[in-house]
């Protein structure tokens, strides 16, 4: 790859990594990466994915810019309440990186789309918001052979993981066979989250996100990093690929995609047009 | 035989808004049990009916999940650290 002069500059910081280096700057741009969610974890995530100069950033979202999302949303800002998410993820992305070449999805991904969508992607982010669509990404990941980099928050706490089944390692039902039934966690309402601690794990996802594109590394796959931001203490703990999965597991029994129910109301915002 | 045990933050409103706690137990099963003495409530958020596990909450001794050693018979010994740890999904809306 030849870059330009702007790009050297640009990038410079990265080159003179001997772990990136021009032939890793490269693998950047030559990626495709995958963010489900133009949210919480996928604000900070996209942009420095983009700042990266990930060459081509897929981002699925069919939610619209409410004023409550800007707590922790920064991808997005006040001019741009109503408007798609994924549309403003876009300008700041363009903003930030001419080089990124950003595919939109304004939809949510179901069984008929998500295996579609993720295949012709590298690596696959995952920033979404509810139990459902975690187990569908898992799943759709584990059938096309995605890497899948799963960040979480509830509150003050935080996960990341990889999810790698295809090469032996865990996937996120090895991890939680299950996802909660309904009732059992505390409501929508009830919910809440420190918007700088999106920040903290969006970021983890883009940095293992970036690692895995230059191979760089020891990889999160196997392990659970556990982030408790009033603690303020990173631990890890191992994740051990099950081998009662019942997807990745020696006897599988979830052989095609399933969409869980919602264990709440999903309260999309309101577009402006 | 005192066993640390990190409560995540959704199950603080039952310890007192505590990020550990203290409890005793030959194995997890008893350790369970002894917490939710002190905690009253906490037990069936981590629990089924039947004792086992929820299969959304992890619980890991020191850095290794129950479910790969004895489950809620694993026993334990003075000195492991033993975490809570229940999926998240949140981006939150």
């Amino acid at each position: 790859m030849n870059f330009t002069e702007e790009q050297i500059e640009r990038y410079s910081r990265h080159i003179i990594l001997p772990e990136v280096g021009g032939k890793g700057q490269a693998k950047l741009l030559d990626a495709k990466v995958f963010v489900l969610g133009a949210g919480g974890l996928g604000s900070p995530a996209l942009y420095y994915l983009a700042a990266a100069g990930i060459g081509t950033i897929g981002i699925a979202d069919a939610d619209c810019v409410d004023l409550s999302n800007l707590q922790r949303q920064i991808i997005h800002s006040t001019e741009k309440i109503g408007m798609p998410k994924v549309e403003s993820a876009k300008k700041s992305i363009e903003g930030l990186n001419p080089d990124v070449k950003v595919i939109v999805y304004n939809e949510r991904l179901g069984i008929d789309n998500i295996r579609k969508i993720i295949r012709d992607y590298d690596v696959i982010l995952d920033g979404s918001d509810n139990f459902p669509t975690r187990y569908l990404m898992n799943d759709a990941c584990f059938f096309e052979k995605k890497t899948l980099v799963s960040g979480s928050m509830f509150r003050f706490d935080g996960q990341v993981t990889i999810f790698k089944p295809h090469e032996g390692k865990p996937c996120y039902r090895c991890l939680y066979p299950e996802p909660p039934p309904k009732g059992l966690v505390p409501s929508c309402q009830e919910a809440g989250v420190l918007g700088a601690l999106a920040g903290v794990i969006g970021v983890i996802q883009a940095v293992e996100a970036i690692k895995q594109i230059l191979k760089i590394g020891d990889e999160l796959a196997g392990h659970l990093l556990i982030f408790d931001a009033l603690a303020m203490t990173f631990r890890k703990v191992k994740v051990r690929r099950d081998t009662q999965c019942a997807l990745c597991g020696d006897n599988p029994t979830v052989k095609d995609l399933v969409m869980y129910e919602q264990a709440c109301e999903i309260q999309a915002a309101k577009c402006s047009t | 035989m005192a066993i640390k045990v990190r409560i995540p933050t959704p199950l603080r409103k039952l310890t007192n808004g505590k990020d550990e706690v203290e409890g005793g137990g030959k194995n997890i099963k008893d350790l369970i049990n002894d917490i939710e003495k002190q905690y009253p409530g906490l037990k069936e958020r981590i629990c089924e009916d039947d004792g086992k596990i929820r299969r959304f909450v992890n619980i890991y001794v020191n850095d290794e999940d129950i479910r790969f050693k004895n489950s809620i018979d694993t026993e334990l010994k003075d000195g492991d650290e033993i975490s809570i740890i229940p999926a998240i999904a949140g981006g939150m809306f």
